[in-house]
């Protein structure tokens, strides 16, 4: 991103008068309210993920986190305020602008290319990191892509699919599906890694390893914000943890303050144990 | 003012041809999920239905005359249709004269009939299919359809007669006090009222009665209703009859309008498309709505002074304005949010 | 890469029976000029066809539109400058291409049915209005032809040519101007090489497309195109780009139509002629490369010779039968021949849409698949099993 856009930005934030977080804030959720048909199911939300951080949001069933999710990437447009990521504003931007800017995003249902091969289902988010939204190379060879196949193929074996590069992705299990969908936002090398409930479905063993596949990334210093329903998994990432309930964010702290929290608790209380 | 007033009603009848099969098109599509392009054919197999009723009442044997000769004292051969043999002349020359009229009746249950083998045949079979290989497989239906008529009809239009009774034009303009200026025929007002009170007869089914009720949920949520547990299946195959049905007597009431031609089906299947998308898919009252404005819009573009303005403007308005109603609203004038989105 | 000596000897392969058609089909009778020469037209057609249907999913029931534009222009070219093909089938790919950006830019605002009703509406616009306003440029009902030079500078364009480069040059003209390519008539067998080295080419250019990072794009786009937006890709320029590039395939098959045969007529935009497109499209195979130019094949085949086939052909088939059951036998053929050509075209339509969705490369792969299963079971079933849970289907993996 140029400076100029930046700038542009952030004379954008101003005018808003948004309070600018924290030094080292990469994304800046700023006073979201998000309703459909009148049910409330986002309403002033604030929240500030800084730098290498992970992130987690967690939350009873319907507290919206999905949906603060959506209004990150651009699936949904909030109704007020809005997302800041790196001085950059993304609410308003369609969805291939916020993943340029750096924004990759998993989703909880597997959404993969079902009629590509595995490897190419990878491939594909690396040419957009490399080339852009858009390329006019219909002379280019994409066999000929030998370094990029060469990353595909060792974030593959990084998530476990190395038997399974020339099948197809509608031949996979659910779990495999998964696991696919984190590489494709892995090898974009994202500034912030968005992740919905990454290791719903999977089985215990296969929780274990994408958990320590994703403490690995955590290394490298990549952000990550991750939704997730199993406080085992949200326990063993997170560095600090926000509570949505009803739209309304109700807690936020490390996850030792959270456990303590006797709001949450209340909000948990028949829904899930914490 | 009085051509104004000429060019709505001109718009009227094209307008109510249009609503009726795109009614259809919309039901099926909206209860089936099915892109039907063969809806097209059905209307053409209505008017053919008309065109066969005629020949029916018509076939006749030869016989010779007792009483008249012809100009050289010969006897004169002189051909009896067997329906007056049947019925004598008086029954027959009122058969023959309403034959467009009845022609309802027979298309009732030819085209219930031809509805529900397709449906039963091939139809069903595409429910779970992608939208294109909807289109194609039916757009093939369409051509074989067409075939076949014009393999025992020939390939020229066939002229109806309307009844002679509403033969003529009436003087609607002197019923709104606007002079004797705007006449206009008959058969083209009964054919308008015709399809309202078609357009009444099927809202009303599916207001007023449980399967209509059934119908209407099931456009609105196609998968819960299949989870009541209530037969979908047939009733998707009524539907479609009735959709056949409603094309079926909309075409045949057209004949003495437009001569139907093995071709017609085609003719009024992309425009009536047209006015389904524009209406909104899945919509019954943009259907209507549709149709009617369409149509009218359509005969006003064909006004001269339009014309000399904008010339060929009758030609492309329908396209037109579907172009811009989709870019404009892209779920059409009253269509429902998520039908044919992602 | 293994694949890029496939591809070569594809390419080779396809070239190699393209070229030798005039030999390969004379067993079957079908080795005229004017076939061969339709045969690799509508080859090219489809193959551009399937840029945009194959790779992004994308039906277009207009794209007769582009074949008639291409066939106009092409015309006008022979009318004013030169009866020299070359120029003409420039222009006729470049106007295209440029009447497809416009109507992409507007159709691809929407997909699904909406975007093949949107397609359908400006084919049908512009076939209506080439009937009507645009007379002067099309010629109407009649078709745009070629005249000889004009004699009166009065005489309307449409009955008198100029043809200024060839008048420049000092062609001679004798009765009725014939086209050419620098001298070489565009008649007979010279006529249909020069369409097969441009359908060749044609080809070599899609299999650069399909196999190339853009191609990858569109077929991800067919695959899950709301995903890819969240990839960073923004689809819109990608299936513009791959609207126009079909766009041109046809305006270059337009043109190429009126160099064999000059004469360009509305009818070649009627929405039927979009619809026989798709027709050799799904007949040979969706998303294959070889799978389009062999439906067109088959499809011209057949027209030309079932259309051409009447009732003593027919009775003479049946002969062998007794009277009766001959009889009828004709009688039911009669539906599909001769002027039925469109019955049985529209059944073809419907037998592949129901049974080989596919098309015949799907066939074709299904029957190598069932004749290869006895030697490489063991090895599929190590390859799959792993990775695959029992009850998760393993799809076929695409033809192609």
């Amino acid at each position: 991103m140029s400076n100029q856009v930046k700038e542009q930005a952030k004379t954008e934030d101003e005018d808003r008068g948004f309070k600018r977080g924290t030094p080292n804030t990469v994304l800046h959720i700023d006073d979201v309210h998000k309703s459909f048909a009148g049910l409330h199911a986002l309403s002033d939300v604030d929240l500030d993920v800084r730098e290498g951080e992970t992130h987690a949001i967690i939350g009873p069933n319907g507290a919206g986190k999905s949906t603060l999710l959506n209004v990150c990437v651009g699936r949904l447009k909030p109704d007020r305020g809005a997302v800041v990521f790196d001085g950059n504003v993304l609410t308003g931007k369609s969805p291939h602008q916020i993943n340029q800017l750096g924004v990759a995003r998993v989703f909880q249902t597997p959404e993969v290319f079902p009629e590509l091969t595995v490897l190419e289902n990878v491939m594909v988010p690396a040419l957009s990191k490399r080339d852009g939204h858009f390329r006019l190379n219909p002379f280019s060879s994409f066999s000929g892509e030998k370094a990029l196949r060469d990353e595909a193929k060792h974030v593959l074996e990084s998530v476990g699919l190395q038997a399974q590069f020339d099948d197809l992705a509608s031949s996979q299990s659910r779990g495999d599906k998964r696991r696919l969908e984190l590489a494709m936002g892995l090898i974009q090398h994202p500034r912030l890694l968005l992740l919905d409930e990454p290791t719903a479905g999977m089985a215990r063993h296969d929780t274990n390893a994408t958990i320590d596949l994703l403490k690995k990334i955590k290394e490298g210093g990549m952000t990550k914000v991750i939704i997730e329903h199993d406080m085992h998994v949200v326990f063993s990432l997170a560095d600090r943890i926000s509570v949505l309930a009803g739209g309304r964010i109700i807690a936020q702290g490390t996850p030792e303050e959270i456990k303590n929290n006797p709001r949450v608790k209340e909000a948990y209380l028949g829904e899930e144990q914490v | 003012m009085d051509a104004l007033f000429l060019q709505v009603l001109n718009g009227l009848d094209k307008g109510g041809a249009y609503a009726l099969i795109a009614l259809g098109l919309t039901l099926v599509f909206g209860t089936l999920g099915v892109v039907n392009f063969a809806h097209g054919a059905l209307f053409m197999f209505g008017a053919f239905c008309a065109v066969s009723l005629e020949r029916i009442f018509s076939t006749s044997y030869v016989t010779i005359s007792e009483t008249e000769k012809d100009f050289l004292g010969n006897p004169l051969k002189v051909d009896v249709p067997y329906i007056q043999e049947w019925f004598g002349s008086g029954t027959a020359n009122f058969l023959q004269d309403y034959s467009v009229p009845l022609s309802i009746l027979l298309a009732i249950v030819v085209m219930g009939f031809v509805g529900v083998v397709m449906e039963r045949g091939l139809i069903k079979h595409f429910y779970k299919r992608p939208h294109a290989d909807q289109i194609l497989v039916t757009f093939g239906l369409a051509i074989v359809l067409a075939e076949i008529v014009r393999h025992y009809y020939g390939a020229n239009p066939i002229p109806q007669q309307a009844p002679e009774i509403v033969a003529g034009a009436a003087n609607v303009g002197n019923w709104f006090g606007l002079g004797d200026n705007v006449v206009y025929p008959w058969w083209r007002l009964v054919y308008f009222v015709f399809s309202l009170i078609v357009i009444g007869a099927v809202f009303a089914f599916l207001q007023f009665t449980t399967f209509g009720m059934v119908v209407r949920a099931g456009m609105q949520d196609r998968e819960t209703v299949g989870l009541l547990g209530i037969n979908i299946e047939k009733r998707f195959t009524i539907v479609f009859a009735l959709a056949a049905i409603v094309a079926g007597v909309a075409g045949a009431m057209y004949t003495p309008i437009y001569p139907p031609d093995y071709n017609l089906g085609m003719e009024f299947l992309v425009l009536s498309f047209v006015v389904v998308v524009v209406g909104g898919m899945g919509s019954l009252g943009g259907a209507v709505l549709a149709g009617f404005l369409l149509g009218i819009l359509q005969s006003f573009a064909s006004m001269n002074e339009v014309k000399s303005i904008l010339p060929a403007l009758d030609q492309v308005i329908i396209y037109l304005v579907a172009v811009i109603i989709l870019l404009t609203l892209p779920r059409g004038l009253l269509g429902r949010q998520g039908v044919m989105e992602d | 890469m293994t694949s890029s000596w496939k591809d070569w000897a594809l390419l080779i392969g396809f070239s190699a029976v393209i070229l030798c058609l005039p030999i390969l089909l004379e067993p079957i009778g079908a080795n005229y000029p004017d076939l061969l020469q339709k045969i690799a037209i509508f080859g090219l057609f489809a193959i551009g066809f399937n840029i945009l249907f194959g790779l992004t999913g994308y039906l277009s029931f207009g794209h007769a539109a582009f074949i008639g534009i291409g066939s106009y222009m092409a015309m006008w070219s022979y009318k004013l400058l030169t009866m020299n093909v070359l120029p003409a089938i420039i222009f006729s790919t470049a106007i295209a291409g440029l009447l497809a950006f416009a109507i992409g830019y507007v159709s691809l605002r929407r997909s699904g049915i909406y975007f093949s009703i949107l397609t359908l509406a400006f084919a049908q616009m512009m076939y209506n209005l080439a009937y009507s306003v645009l007379t002067p440029l099309t010629n109407g009902e009649t078709g745009l032809q070629t005249r000889a030079i004009r004699s009166d500078p009065n005489q309307s364009l449409l009955d008198g040519d100029i043809r200024v480069i060839d008048q420049a040059f000092g062609v001679e003209e004798i009765g009725v101007p014939t086209t050419n390519f620098f001298g070489m008539a565009m008649s007979g067998y010279t006529g249909f090489y020069f369409c097969a080295v441009i359908l060749i080419l044609g080809f070599f250019i899609a299999q650069r497309i399909t196999h190339s990072n853009f191609g990858m794009m569109l077929k991800a786009i067919k695959s899950n195109q709301n995903r890819l937006n969240y990839t960073g890709i923004n689809t819109r320029p990608y299936l513009i780009t791959a609207f126009v590039i079909s766009g041109m395939y046809a305006g270059l098959a337009g043109g190429l139509m009126t160099a064999t045969d000059p004469i360009a007529g509305a009818e070649r935009m009627q929405w039927t002629a979009s619809g026989e497109v798709v027709l050799m499209t799904i007949l040979g195979g969706v998303g294959t490369l070889v799978g389009p130019v062999l439906g067109a094949g088959l499809i011209k085949y057949a027209e030309q010779k079932v259309s051409s086939w009447n009732e003593g052909i027919i009775a003479d088939f049946f002969s062998f039968l007794p009277d009766g059951l001959r009889d009828f036998m004709a009688e039911i053929s009669s539906l599909f021949v001769g002027e039925g050509w469109h019955m049985t075209l529209g059944l073809m339509f419907m037998i592949i849409v129901i049974f080989l969705p596919g098309g015949l490369m799907e066939g074709f792969r299904r029957l190598s698949v069932l004749f290869r299963r006895p030697k490489n079971r063991e090895t599929m079933k190590s390859a799959t099993i792993p990775s695959t849970k029992p009850g998760e289907s393993i799809a076929p993996r695409a033809a192609e």
